[in-house]
C-alpha cells in the first residue's frame, strides 16, 4: 500500500511571518502526484499548464508544475499530512 | 571592467538546466558559486597536500601548514590587516562574531555597560549579543533604520553613551544592500571609547574592504560567499586586541604547553601566538586552501571592477523592474547606495510564491525573512523576495527575470 512519503521528498516550512508549507514531490513521481491531486482537487485558475491554483476540503494551495506546492493557512504539519494523504492516496 | 561571460566559462554549474531552462542563479547573497579554480584547489589538496597542520615534522604537513599559513597571509592582505597574526579562521560570519561575543564581551562587558546594534542587522550580530546580555546582564540598544532602509545616523548618536562598550553593524544590509557608513560610524564610536565590529559578510565578497582605512576593531565575513567553500570564514581583529582576548575554544592547536603540577594536581596551560590561540583543534586547513584560491580570484578580477559591475547591473534592474505594474522594490533606488541585492514584493503573492513562480523558469531567488526579522517588522513585511547579484551574472539573465515577473503579473 503506499502512503504519503512515496511520493513526498521534502516539506519545508517556509521562513516569514506567513507560515506555509512547502511540498516538493520526489522528481521521478512528480508527474503522477500531480495527476492525482488535479483529480481530485478543485482548479480555481491555471496559468499555461504550469501553475495551478487549487482548492481542496477549504484548503487553498498552488501547485507547480515543476513538482513542488505551497500549502496555506493549516494549523500545523499533521493537518498538511492528512490533506496529503487525502490528495495522494 | 568585467566581462561575465568569461567569468561564466570558469563555472561549471552555470552550465546546468533547472526545470529546462538554463540556471540563472540569483541568491548570491546566501552563498556563490564557485569557480573551477577553487574547486581544483580543493581537490589538489587533498591529492598531493592532505596533513595535519602544526602536528608533525613530516613533508607532508610542513607542506600543509605552509599552505594554511599563506592562506592566513593572503586573506590578510586582501583586507589590509597586518599579517596572519590578525587573521583567524572560522566556520564563517556567525562563528565570528560568537568568537567575539564570548572571547571578548564575556570578560569585557558589565551589567552597566551597553553594546550597540542597528535594527538592519542579520540575525548572527543580534542573537549572540542578546544571548550574551543574559549573562552578563549589560543592555543591548538598537539604533534605527529610515524608511527606505538607509541607516539613520542621528538615531545612532542619539544611541551611542560612554556606557556603549562596542558598536556591532553590517557593513552592507543582507536585507536591503546598502552599504553602511563605518568610517563615520568608527569615528563616532571612538569619541566614545566603544570598539566597533563590522559584520561584513556581505561587503568583503562585493567591495574593495581596507581594515585600516575604516578603523574598526573586528570584521568577520565568510569564504562561501566570495566564490570559496563552505565551513571557513575569517575575523579579523586588531592584533593589540586579540591579544588581550581570552581564547573561545579549548583544546589542542591553541596552546604551547599544558604542564601537570603535581603538588596541586592541575594543569596548567600556556595559550599559543596568535593566531592559533583562537583556533582550537584540527582547522579546516582544506576550506582555507579554497579561501585562498577564491581571494585570488577575486584579486586577479580587482574588487574595483567587483563593485562596478555589480553597481551596473542593480541600475539596470531596478529600471526594468520599474516596467512591472504589480512589482514594488523595497529600500533605496539608488544603486550607488548598495550592493547588489534587491528586495522586492509581487501585488498580490507571497514571497514564496514568487519564489516558486522563478524557479520554475530556472530562476534562483530567495524568499522570507532572510534571518533578519527585525528589519521586516520595522517595513511591516511578512516576508520578501531578494534578488542578488555576483560576478558572473548578466543583463540577460536580469531580462529573463524581468519577462517572468511579467508573466506572474498576468
Amino acid at each position: 500500500m503506499s502512503t504519503v512519503e512515496d511520493y513526498v521528498a521534502r516539506i519545508e516550512e517556509t521562513c516569514g511571518e506567513e507560515k506555509n508549507y512547502v511540498v516538493i514531490f520526489k522528481y521521478d513521481l512528480k508527474n503522477q502526484a500531480i495527476a492525482k491531486i488535479l483529480k481530485k482537487a478543485k482548479v480555481e485558475k491555471s496559468i499555461s499548464r504550469i501553475i495551478f491554483d487549487l482548492t481542496f476540503e477549504n484548503v487553498f494551495f498552488r501547485l507547480y508544475g515543476t513538482g513542488k506546492a505551497i500549502f496555506r493557512n493549516l494549523k500545523d504539519k499533521e493537518e498538511l499530512q492528512k490533506v496529503l494523504a487525502d490528495l495522494l492516496l | 571592467m568585467l566581462d561575465p561571460y568569461k567569468i561564466r566559462e570558469d563555472f561549471p554549474i552555470l552550465k546546468r538546466k533547472i526545470n529546462n531552462h538554463p540556471l540563472i542563479y540569483f541568491d548570491n547573497a546566501a552563498t556563490t558559486q564557485k569557480p573551477k579554480q577553487v574547486i581544483e584547489a580543493i581537490k589538489e589538496f587533498y591529492e598531493n597536500y592532505n596533513a595535519n597542520v602544526h602536528r608533525a615534522i613530516h613533508t607532508l604537513s610542513q607542506e600543509s601548514s605552509e599552505l594554511y599559513e599563506n592562506a592566513h597571509e593572503e586573506v590578510a592582505k586582501f583586507i589590509n590587516a597586518d599579517g596572519m597574526e590578525e587573521i583567524i579562521f572560522v566556520r564563517g560570519t556567525t562563528e565570528a562574531i560568537n568568537l567575539v561575543a564570548y572571547a571578548w564581551g564575556l570578560h569585557n562587558l558589565k551589567s552597566e555597560d551597553e553594546v550597540l546594534v542597528t535594527l538592519m542587522e542579520h540575525h548572527s550580530n543580534i542573537v549572540p549579543w542578546e544571548t550574551l546580555s543574559k549573562i552578563n546582564g549589560f543592555q543591548v540598544k538598537y539604533a534605527e533604520v529610515n524608511d527606505d532602509g538607509t541607516l539613520n545616523y542621528e538615531s545612532f548618536e542619539n544611541a551611542i553613551s560612554h556606557k556603549t562598550k562596542i558598536v556591532c553593524l553590517a557593513h552592507v544590509s543582507n536585507v536591503t544592500g546598502v552599504i553602511n557608513d563605518v568610517k563615520r560610524v568608527a569615528k563616532i564610536a571612538h569619541e566614545y571609547g566603544a570598539l566597533v565590529l563590522v559584520d561584513a559578510a556581505q561587503s568583503v565578497p562585493h567591495l574593495p574592504v581596507d581594515v585600516k582605512d575604516l578603523d574598526i576593531a573586528f570584521l568577520a565575513f565568510s569564504g562561501h560567499k566570495m566564490l570559496g567553500p563552505t565551513g571557513i570564514g575569517a575575523l579579523y581583529g586588531k592584533r593589540e586586541i586579540l591579544e588581550e582576548m581570552k581564547p573561545f575554544h579549548g583544546g589542542g592547536s591553541m596552546i604551547k604547553e599544558v604542564t601537570f603540577n603535581t603538588m596541586t594536581r592541575r594543569c596548567s596551560i600556556s595559550l599559543n601566538d596568535l593566531p592559533w590561540k583562537f583556533e582550537a583543534g584540527t582547522p579546516n586547513v582544506c576550506g582555507g586552501v579554497g579561501l585562498m584560491a577564491a581571494v585570488r580570484y577575486l584579486n586577479d578580477l580587482d574588487m574595483e571592477n567587483v563593485r562596478e559591475h555589480e553597481e551596473i547591473l542593480t541600475e539596470y534592474t531596478i529600471r526594468r523592474m520599474q516596467e512591472c505594474e504589480k512589482v514594488q522594490i523595497y529600500g533605496p533606488e539608488d544603486a550607488s547606495l548598495k550592493c547588489g541585492i534587491l528586495p522586492f514584493g509581487v501585488e498580490g503573492l507571497s514571497s514564496h510564491d514568487v519564489a516558486l513562480f522563478l524557479d520554475s523558469y530556472g530562476i534562483m531567488i530567495r524568499s522570507g525573512f532572510h534571518c533578519a526579522q527585525p528589519l521586516h517588522e520595522k517595513f511591516r513585511l511578512k516576508s520578501s523576495a531578494r534578488a542578488s547579484f555576483y560576478i558572473y551574472n548578466t543583463r540577460e539573465e536580469i531580462d529573463r527575470l524581468v519577462e517572468a515577473l511579467k508573466e506572474i503579473e498576468r
